[in-house]
């Protein structure tokens, strides 16, 4: 094995941006090595310089970019020293990179299989029809229903599992050597991302690709990986297996790591995650010696603040090196804070009803001919008949995918949009047919929401504090100047940030930050329900732990109710006291955290457990891989709304009948045919190694 | 105690905020070079009235070459024209009054232009159709037509030429703005106003508007260039501003039946034309180059 030259060498590689505050040193002395058909990982936070060691290799780093020293190495050849002509003839044939956004890697307006042709056509001489041929075989071995459709289809025609299916064949066209992925299923849905990383692996045993998958998300390296690199702030930390680096892990960042994302028995108050303190140090701000030293339990003067810490081999494991200065005389007991442990708290009274609610649009079509038709006006029915309620002081995570009408719902309850029909009851009070501007002011307090995207949730023209001076007057919790201000400072107390952060501009924050502003601006008007949509998704993991804690530490103070959206089941079973899982437009399933995550599910449900990625060795999931994609609400199928992807149909009945709504126990309903005794046998997704079942 | 603060912050950043965007001009020579030459018009306009000139409506002696001496010992610097008035003087002088106009008028159809097209694209619907609608009929018309109308008309006075330019180019500014504001409406940032219920005309002017500066800025050059054209145009067709006061585009009309025999009485004004709206374009130039940069 070790004769074999590596298809992918970086040596001491050194990348550097030019920018108006001088050289930005983004990569430093970072290694790696890539053997044939095998899988690297690449992980870390947002802006630990992933990507660009990604776009090094592919010789892509814009104008500022250089490389600064060190080599990389295809196929023993030093790419630096190839001309661009020989780059540009290795680039889409020998490598292939796979970026996040599927639609930006295709050409809107060219047909599927004539971009697909371009490949063959470049690369090698061939005639048009062979290189069609081969497009088409292709588009099947990415296993896309359809493929002569697709190949007719521009890009926008079809969905974006198949759009980043259809990339990966374009990858695949010319049998690459080496494939990177640069967080290819980031902008998926967790159903069709389960799909995509299945067909990476089958793809890369298949055709024997040697890959470099690049990710922030542990439990897809896990999945896809032999070897995983774990990056900070520059450098590489840690290397080795993805056992070695999983299980027996050796740098105080990777531990970190791991204690900061919700694995299968964390608890929110029993065993809350640890967030990593301070945040990613910025390239000129770093420090001495160790870059994470100052963030580091087990930071120690004199030995981590002295020179630049290299990477050395752990002992007795052949090929896993950490970068620590002391990693053989941590004490990982000693750093293991005693994790404060919350008292959970009883849920109150109900303050939110939600009953028989729907929610239909009227979509006018342009086209003439359905005019003629006489269908002009379609009916997109985005919620049918919701019903569930949430107790003061309760987690109610609202689970789905995208299209299963989350967002809808969280807009007629803020009162952006009007019900259709039904009840939306807080507090005694009707609010399913009051817009937002007819309700009171404190009503409107009353229930209030933190958003998705950090980066759009303030707005970057004002000043922090001005904005949320302007929340608390809105909602009339104090008029006078000098006391808004108090009650400005008192809120960024609240959310654990330092006062003179009133004065910045959203753009001097990071992304956290951001999000805990707009925790809050939520929480100013001391709202009886706060909607969180996706509050952490945007952010990195170390960072999410932190803002998810500090969410839950306000709710249990204020005994607020949380809704909390979502499409990560690992951090609605961290968080959530009670679970309701939509699919379009209709609850599929309810019931508490335990009821919804242990068997019997609902065979969405199902699927979507086996579809988180699980960053932890020891875990067993059973492998669902449900076909196709998510239809539109605009034509949704007849019958029961999951009967087109359900691995668990049993027949005719599912596509002419909506199924009932069955109570397996006071509380836990789902949506479904299927007979209890089928029910009764499911086996739980996930399973522990240790034989303990956790769901 | 409180204020004391507020303002102790606030003025400081502000006075840093506009070093530093003066300071983010130096990445481009192109927009230094623009903004000299706009200055350089600038600090001559204001300083018209204590610079030792002469009345640039005064009759001195006609058709005199640059740098030839005058009866009183001075010296005609570039020239006098066919009434004997100082093209010096009046050039300069005549740089007040486009700086003053196209400025104005430039102004009066960004509010117009924004007005619109926040509401257009805010709103949506109705208003935006009709808006829309407007928008396209007054494009569609040829703006030189549309200039002779509103001011054979109403009149050439100062008032009628902000009037006519605010109509030829406040739909372009609707279009832009509008556009803008489409893709900016479905930030978070909105989503949170209106979720706490904030009226629209808040969203429209406070949430919106400011975060559409940007491309704004950059447009906004280039129309003082093209509305300093417009003026001077209006200036040569005899429709400028009402005489004897000095204009840019009047002073080279009046060449025109003297041929080539007074030369520099034509290209004296045409230079000053030019490198002011020079200046304009190379400072859009470089303020959208910068801004690419980040």
């Amino acid at each position: 094995m070790e004769e074999q030259t590596p298809i992918l060498e970086c040596r001491n590689l050194c990348i550097s941006y030019d920018t108006r505050g001088g050289e930005i040193p983004a990569v430093i002395d970072f290694n790696m090595k890539v053997m044939p058909g095998q899988g690297v990982g690449i992980v870390g936070e947002s802006g630990c310089g992933k990507s660009t060691v990604a776009l090094a290799i592919m010789q892509y780093l814009g104008s500022n970019g250089y490389i600064k020293s060190g080599e990389i190495f295809f196929h023993g050849r030093d790419m630096r020293t190839m001309s661009e002509e020989e780059l540009r003839a290795l680039r889409g044939s020998k490598i292939a990179m796979i970026y996040q956004e599927p639609m930006a890697s295709l050409n809107p307006s060219m047909k599927i299989g004539d971009q697909l042709a371009e490949v063959p056509l470049f690369h090698e001489d061939v005639t048009v029809s062979e290189a069609k041929a081969r497009a088409l075989e292709l588009l099947e071995a990415v296993k896309l229903p359809d493929p002569k459709r697709i190949m007719d289809a521009y890009p926008h025609q079809i969905s974006g599992g198949q759009q980043q299916r259809v990339v990966i064949a374009m990858a695949l066209l010319s049998k690459p050597d080496l494939l990177l992925l640069d967080e290819p299923t980031t902008a998926l849905d967790v159903t069709v991302e389960r799909g995509i990383v299945e067909l990476v692996k089958e793809i890369s045993a298949e055709f024997g690709t040697a890959m470099v998958y690049i990710s922030h998300n542990l439990g897809l390296i896990l999945d896809t990986c032999d070897r995983v690199t774990v990056m900070y702030s520059g450098e590489a930390v840690e290397d080795g297996t993805v056992n070695e680096v999983f299980d027996e892990m050796c740098h105080p960042y990777t531990s970190g790591l791991f204690a900061s994302i919700p694995l299968p028995g964390a608890d929110k108050n029993e065993r809350p995650l640890v967030p990593i303190p301070g945040q990613l140090p910025l390239p000129h701000q770093r420090p001495q010696g160790c870059f994470f030293g100052p963030r580091c339990a087990f930071f120690k003067a004199g030995t981590c603040d002295q020179e630049k810490v290299p990477m050395r081999p752990v002992e007795g494991e052949e090929g896993h090196t950490v970068r620590c200065a002391r990693f053989e005389d941590i004490d990982w007991a000693e750093g293991d804070h005693e994790a404060v442990t919350v008292k959970s708290v009883k849920s109150g009274k109900i303050v939110l009803d939600v009953k028989n609610m729907k929610k239909y649009y009227e979509v006018r079509s342009s086209s003439i001919f359905s005019m003629i038709r006489g269908d002009a006006v379609k009916t997109v029915k985005a919620n049918e008949n919701i019903n569930f309620n949430a107790r003061e002081a309760e987690t109610v995570a609202i689970v789905g995918e995208s299209g299963c009408g989350k967002s809808t719902f969280a807009k007629v309850l803020m009162g952006l949009e009007e019900a259709t029909d039904g009840q939306v009851i807080l507090n005694g009070e009707d609010l399913a047919h009051v817009s937002v501007q007819k309700r009171k002011a404190r009503t409107v307090g009353h229930l209030q929401m933190v958003f998705q995207n950090p980066f759009d949730t303030l707005n970057p023209s004002h000043s922090v504090g001005s904005q949320i001076a302007r929340v608390i007057r809105k909602f009339g919790v104090e008029k006078d100047p000098d006391k808004v201000r108090e009650k400005v400072n008192e809120l960024l107390d609240l959310v654990k940030l330092p006062r003179d952060f009133a004065h910045r501009r959203p753009r001097q924050l990071s992304g956290g930050q951001k999000q805990r502003i707009g925790i809050a601006r939520a929480f100013a008007g001391n709202p009886a329900v706060v909607v969180a949509d996706e509050p952490v998704s945007a952010l990195d993991v170390s960072v999410q732990a932190a803002v998810t804690g500090l969410l839950t530490e306000i709710q249990n103070d204020l005994r607020s109710t949380l809704l909390f959206i979502s499409h990560d089941l690992s951090v609605v079973r961290y968080l959530s006291d009670r679970v309701v899982v939509m699919y379009l437009g209709h609850i599929v399933e309810q019931g508490t955290t335990d009821e919804v995550f242990s068997p019997p599910y609902h065979p969405y449900t199902e699927a979507l457990l086996s579809a988180v990625p699980i960053a932890d060795t020891s875990v067993e999931q059973k492998q669902i891989i449900l076909k196709g994609d998510i239809p539109s609400a605009m034509n949704p199928p007849p019958g029961c709304p999951f009967q087109t992807r359900c691995p668990r149909k049993i027949g005719s009945i599912c596509e002419t009948e909506m199924p009932p709504v069955k109570e397996l126990s006071s509380g836990h309903t789902i949506l479904c045919h299927l007979e209890d005794d089928v029910l009764n046998a499911m086996e739980p997704v996930i399973v522990t190694h240790s034989e303990e079942k956790i769901a | 105690m409180t204020a004391e603060i507020q303002s102790n912050d606030t003025s400081p950043s502000a006075m840093s905020k506009f070093f530093k965007s003066v300071g983010l001009l130096r990445e481009s020579p192109i927009a230094i070079f623009g903004l000299s030459l706009i200055l350089f018009w600038v600090i001559l306009a204001i300083l018209a009235p204590i610079l030792p000139l002469y009345d640039p409506n005064a009759p001195l002696e006609p058709f005199k070459m640059p740098l030839s001496d005058a009866r009183d010992g001075g010296l005609y610097w570039l020239g006098t024209d066919h009434k004997g008035r100082d093209i010096l003087s009046r050039v300069i002088f005549g740089a007040q009054q486009v700086l003053i106009w196209a400025t104005t008028a430039t102004a009066v159809a960004y509010i117009v232009g924004m007005l619109m097209g926040v509401v257009a694209g805010y709103l949506g619907g109705w208003w935006d159709e009709v808006i829309s609608f407007i928008s396209n009929v007054l494009l569609s018309f040829p703006v030189i037509v549309l200039y002779i109308i509103i001011i054979t008309y109403l009149g050439a006075t100062g008032f009628n030429i902000v009037l006519a330019v605010t109509f030829a180019s406040a739909p372009g500014i609707m279009r832009i703005v509008r556009g803008l504001v489409l893709d900016l409406r479905t930030r978070d940032y909105i989503f949170a106003a209106q979720t706490r219920g904030e009226s629209a005309m808040y969203i429209m002017l406070v949430e919106l508007l400011p975060n559409a500066r940007g491309p704004l800025i950059v447009d906004a050059c280039l129309r003082l260039g093209y509305t300093t054209i417009t003026i001077a145009m209006l200036g040569y067709l005899g429709l400028g501003l009402p005489p004897p006061d000095p204009d840019w585009g009047k002073m080279i009309a009046e060449t025109q039946p003297l041929g080539s025999f007074a030369g520099h009485m034509a290209i004296v004004p045409a230079a000053a034309i030019s490198s002011l709206v020079l200046g304009f374009n190379l400072l859009a130039d470089g303020l959208r180059e910068i801004s690419m940069k980040d």
